[in-house]
C-alpha cells in the first residue's frame, strides 16, 4: 500500500506537471525516497532495538522508596503479563477510573508500585543528546511483546467510548494562526507536504493500519526512537497548537481514535522511518 | 494499479474543483459534546500561557468548519464567505503587486508561529509545502493545487490580482473552510509580505509564469 501510494502519488505529480522535464526530475526524486526506504527499513540494523534492550533492563530494575521493579505493573492484562498489552492500549482502567495510554500507565506504575518521583523521569520524557530517555526505552520494550498482534483497543465502556469521540472531535478541530487540525494534513489519500507523503488517518482501513502498526518508530532524522506522545507533540507543534502537556488526556483521546481507526493492524516495533 | 490511478485521478479531481480537504469525510459526524472536547483541550494545553490559549479558541467561522468537519452547507458557507470579506483590509495605495523576489523567500519560508520558534520570528507562507509555483522547484507539496503560470494563466487580469490577493489575505472569504490559513486575518503575514507574494503570481517576470 505504501508503494500504492507512493505511486499514486507520483501519478498526481505526473498529471500536474505542465513540463517533461519535470516529470523527470520529480520522477527520479521519488525513487530515491523510496530506495532510501527501503535502505533504512532493515531490522537487522536498526537501532531502535537497542531501545528495547534498555527498557528491558529498566523494567526489571527495582527502583522508587518501594525497591521495586515494574514487573509488578499491570497493563491491562495483569500484573506484569506484556505479551498483547500494547495491541488493546489505550484503555480503561479500574484502579484509576481512567482511560490511559501507555505513557501514562507506566508513569502511574512508577508513582503508585515502585514510589518512584517522575519528575525527573518525564523531565527526559523525550531523549536528546547525552539526554537518555526511560520512557522511550521502557514504550519500546513494552510495545515490542505485541510485535506479530493486532491492534485492538477495547471501545465497551463509556470512558472508552468517550475518547474515541473526542479523539475524532479533536483530530478535525481547527486552531492555532493557521487554522490547523490534524485533518488538515492528513484526511485525503496521496498527498504530500513537500516531498513527505501523508497518510490518510480520516477513516479507518490501511493507511491508518500501516501508520500505527510501526509506532513506537526509530526515526533516523532524529538518532532517536519515539513514540505517538512524541508524534503528536511534533504535530501540534507544526500545527502551531500551543506546546501539549506530556502524557495528557486530549493526546490519549486522540490516540483512541487513531487506534480505532487502525484497528486490526498488525504491529511490528520498533519500525524505522525517515 | 487500478486502484492507484483511481486514487490520483480522485486526488486531482478535487485538487481541481479545489473542495476544502477532507471533502471525501461524507457521513454526518457524530460529535462529542463540546463541553467534554473543551475539558480534553485544557486538560492538555491549559498550562501553556494565555495568549497561546486563546489562538486555540475556534471563532465563529473556526466553530461551523468543525462541526461539519469542513463540508459545510450552502447556507452556513454564504454566512462564512460574508464575515471573512469583512476582515480583508486591501492596500490603502491601491497596489496589489509587490516584489517577486521576496515573494519567493515568503513561499519557501516555513517559520513562524511554532512552540519552538522564538516568539520575534517573522513568519513566512510556506506556500511550497502544499503548492507546486516555480517548475524548477521539485520539493513542493500538493494538499493545495499547482499554481504554476498562475498569473500567465489569467492573462494577468487586474480583477485576478485583487482576487489573489484576497484569497491570500483570508482564504476563507473566498471558499468557506479552506484549508489555507487566513495569513492576513490572522496576522502571520504582514500586507507586504501579501503583495510579494502576489507578485509572485502575477509578475511576468516571476519563475512562476516563466
Amino acid at each position: 500500500m505504501k508503494q500504492a501510494v507512493i505511486r499514486s502519488a507520483i501519478a498526481l505529480a505526473m498529471m500536474m506537471c505542465a513540463s517533461s522535464t519535470v516529470v523527470r526530475a520529480q520522477d527520479a526524486s521519488e525513487k530515491e525516497i523510496e530506495r532510501y526506504r527501503e535502505m533504512i527499513s532493515d531490522p537487522m540494523s536498526n537501532p531502535g532495538y537497542l531501545a528495547v534492550d534498555r527498557g528491558e533492563l529498566l523494567w526489571k530494575e527495582k527502583r522508587g522508596t518501594k525497591d521495586v521493579s515494574l514487573e509488578g505493573c499491570d497493563l491491562g492484562l495483569g500484573a506484569g503479563k506484556l505479551e498483547g498489552a500494547y495491541a488493546k492500549l489505550p484503555r480503561y482502567f479500574k484502579d484509576t477510573d481512567k482511560v490511559m495510554d501507555l505513557e501514562q500507565r507506566l508513569l502511574w506504575c512508577m508513582t503508585n508500585l515502585q514510589g518512584l518521583d517522575t519528575k525527573d523521569v518525564i523531565a527526559r520524557r523525550f531523549s536528546g543528546p547525552g539526554k537518555a530517555s526511560d520512557m522511550e526505552d521502557l514504550v519500546a520494550y513494552v510495545a515490542n511483546k505485541s510485535n506479530g498482534m493486532k491492534i485492538d483497543v477495547p471501545l465497551s465502556h463509556p470512558k472508552e467510548q468517550e475518547m474515541a469521540a473526542v479523539g475524532e472531535a479533536l483530530f478535525f478541530r481547527r486552531g492555532g494562526v493557521n487554522d490547523f487540525s490534524c485533518s488538515t494534513c492528513h484526511a485525503e489519500e496521496g498527498k504530500r507536504i513537500r516531498l513527505q507523503g501523508l497518510p490518510d488517518l480520516s477513516k479507518p482501513g490501511k493507511q491508518a493500519q500501516e501508520t500505527m502498526g510501526g509506532w513506537p518508530t526509530y526515526r533516523v532524522s532524529q538518532g532517536a526512537l519515539r513514540t505517538m506522545q512524541h508524534r503528536l507533540w511534533d504535530c501540534y507543534r507544526q500545527q502551531r497548537w500551543p506546546v501539549p502537556e506530556y502524557a495528557s488526556d486530549a493526546l490519549t483521546a486522540l490516540t483512541v481514535f487513531l487506534q480505532k481507526q487502525a484497528a486490526g493492524a498488525e504491529i511490528n516495533v520498533p519500525s524505522i522511518k525517515r | 494499479m487500478t486502484n492507484t490511478m483511481k486514487i490520483a485521478a480522485l486526488a486531482l479531481a478535487a485538487g481541481f474543483i479545489a473542495l476544502p480537504f477532507n471533502a471525501s469525510a461524507q457521513t454526518a459526524p457524530k460529535s462529542a459534546d463540546p463541553a467534554i472536547v473543551d475539558a480534553y483541550v485544557k486538560a492538555t494545553f491549559g498550562k501553556a500561557p494565555p495568549e497561546w490559549q486563546e489562538r486555540i479558541v475556534p471563532d465563529e467561522t473556526l466553530k461551523t468548519c468543525n462541526a461539519f468537519h469542513n463540508n459545510v452547507p450552502s447556507k452556513e458557507a454564504d454566512a462564512i464567505v460574508k464575515r471573512e470579506l469583512a476582515k480583508v483590509v486591501y492596500p490603502a495605495d491601491g497596489k496589489f503587486l509587490g516584489d517577486w523576489k521576496e515573494g519567493r523567500k515568503v513561499a519557501n519560508n516555513g517559520r513562524g508561529g511554532q512552540f519552538s520558534d522564538k516568539p520575534d520570528t517573522v513568519s513566512g507562507g510556506n506556500c511550497y509545502a502544499c503548492h507546486q509555483l516555480e517548475k524548477s522547484e521539485v520539493s513542493f507539496g500538493t494538499l493545495g493545487p499547482s499554481l504554476t503560470n498562475y498569473g500567465k494563466d489569467r492573462k494577468f487580469a487586474p480583477d485576478e490580482v485583487k482576487a489573489a490577493f484576497t484569497k491570500i489575505y483570508d482564504s476563507q472569504a473566498v471558499f468557506a473552510c479552506s484549508s489555507m490559513p487566513r495569513f492576513g486575518a490572522n496576522k502571520v503575514l504582514s500586507e507586504q509580505q501579501i503583495k510579494d507574494l502576489v507578485a509572485l503570481l502575477f509578475d511576468p517576470e516571476s519563475p512562476v509564469n516563466k
